[in-house]
């Protein structure tokens, strides 16, 4: 069995708590859930029936794989499952999410850079290309290609831009285009945030205004 | 050991196969051993603008099959005895050779030229996979269109994938469309594609009709894009030349006119 141990069985009044690791592989985890349960802890099976709640922490889990672990922990008799949660995503994005990817290249037409957290990107986005983040993006630069920030649906990530002449601009599922939207003089040290569903643009110096949590520099 | 440049835009119509001929007979003007190499399988253009179409014997294509030498394919040029072409194939299409036979050809070539220039054919598939197989840079061609300068853009993104050096030619360039706006200007395309300029060449007609009759605009020394090609020779050569005025030289055309008292 793994060294590590990534799953954690706790009693509580209500019944028992299992607490997932949510670095390690499903797999890993499919795997020590079904060796717990039938191997080391038979003393668990054999009582009466117990109520059990799963915490998946960060983990993002389809369906499918949260239809896996239901069926191991039905497979035991006394073992009566209530819910299974997962922090939500925004809460998800651990400390270490937040340390920004920072890349240096000029993002040319018909490319695509797609990364998971906040990308500091030094350099352009030209027309015909694109950058999608899970969080934010920041440009130093100029922007004329296609950003997607909140690919996952993250309604809090801005873009910004120290020259703000998109083709488009994405935030979780806001689609908007300039000009007919929105479109500023000089388009310098900008960004584009979310108010109730609409994209807004202001100037760079607003940014802790708005989004005063949204960037955490280490 | 000479170098290999390809000529190259992903747009078509903006003046590859133009600025392939001119730059290869400027080269040659300056004395250097020049070979042009045609890689537009099925569209040959390359010995048409050169004037050389009826002395085409064997092609590329013959060469790679093994149906002639290399030496047998090439067409020596009417005006220079140092600059050479390889046509393309016009029956066939650009599956018809691979980038590794190229890459052979130019290795080839280069051993016995001081530059070989090739001609890539528009779009981004196998024509244009083919023409850079042998490159060592890219001269990329563009006009002040906002289409040819993003094709132009991607163009220069596959080129860095390949690591080859990519330099900039704008052409056609009207300088009273430019101050009027209605043109995008020099220092807007050169800030969007982020590359170094090589020349720039003003829109001039005496470039199409000196392509209809087979003679490079560049031996026309009355034309000012043949000024322009020369100047971007000598840039390849190594020389220092400062960029074209193109206010400048209108202006004094204009005063001249004026003080004839037709302009």
């Amino acid at each position: 069995m793994t060294e590590k141990q990534h799953i954690i069985i706790k009693g509580v009044k209500e019944g028992l708590v299992f607490l997932l690791d949510d670095q390690c592989s499903f797999d890993d985890l499919l795997e020590e859930l079904k060796y717990k349960l039938e191997k080391t802890h038979q003393q668990l099976l054999t009582g009466p029936l117990v109520h059990v709640n799963v915490k998946l922490g960060a983990r993002q889990t389809s369906d499918e794989d949260k239809e896996q672990i239901k069926a191991v922990i039905r497979s035991q008799g006394n073992l009566m499952l209530q819910s299974i949660e997962a922090d939500p995503p925004a809460e998800g994005q651990g400390s270490k999410d937040r340390q920004p990817h920072v890349l240096t290249t000029i993002v040319r037409s018909g490319q695509i850079v797609q990364y998971d957290g906040d990308l500091l990107l030094i350099g352009d986005v030209n027309p015909g290309g694109a950058v999608l983040c899970t969080g934010n993006i920041f440009i130093l630069g100029a922007l004329r290609g296609v950003a997607h920030a909140g690919l996952l649906g993250r309604q809090d990530s801005v873009i910004a831009a120290s020259l703000m002449r998109p083709t488009q601009l994405r935030i979780a599922e806001v689609i908007s285009r300039p000009p007919e939207e929105w479109m500023s003089e000089d388009a310098a040290m900008e960004f584009a945030f979310l108010t109730e569903g609409q994209m807004q643009i202001d100037k760079l110096s607003q940014l802790h205004r708005i989004r005063h949590h949204s960037i955490m520099f280490k | 050991m000479g170098e290999a440049i390809v000529i190259t835009s992903g747009k078509g119509g903006v003046g590859k196969t133009t600025t392939t001929a001119n730059i290869g007979t400027a080269l040659a003007l300056l004395g250097k051993k020049v070979c042009l190499v045609d890689t537009d399988i099925g569209l040959r253009n390359l010995d048409v603008v050169m004037g050389l179409e009826n002395r085409i014997i064997y092609d590329l294509v013959d060469v790679t099959s093994g149906r002639c030498r290399l030496g047998q394919a090439l067409i020596k040029d009417k005006r220079f005895d140092e600059l050479y072409m390889l046509p393309a194939a016009q029956t066939k299409d650009k599956d018809a050779v691979t980038p590794d036979q190229v890459r052979d050809i130019v290795l080839e070539l280069k051993k016995e030229h001081d530059y070989v220039i090739i001609d890539c054919p528009a779009g981004i598939e196998q024509g244009f996979r083919n023409a850079i197989a042998g490159a060592d840079r890219a001269i990329v061609v563009t006009t002040p269109e906002n289409s040819a300068v993003r094709d132009a853009d991607r163009v220069i993104g596959l080129l860095e994938q390949s690591k080859i050096p990519a330099k900039l030619v704008i052409n056609r360039i009207r300088q009273n469309m430019v101050k009027s706006g209605e043109m995008l200007d020099i220092d807007e395309i050169c800030g969007v594609l982020a590359i170094d300029l090589v020349g720039i060449v003003p829109d001039d007609e005496k470039v199409i009709s000196a392509a209809n009759t087979g003679e490079p605009t560049v031996m026309n020394p009355a034309s000012r894009a043949a000024i322009a090609y020369r100047n971007i020779g000598r840039r390849i050569v190594g020389d220092m030349v400062p960029l074209m005025q193109l206010d400048e030289k209108d202006g004094a055309f204009k005063r001249f006119r004026k003080f004839l008292g037709i302009g």
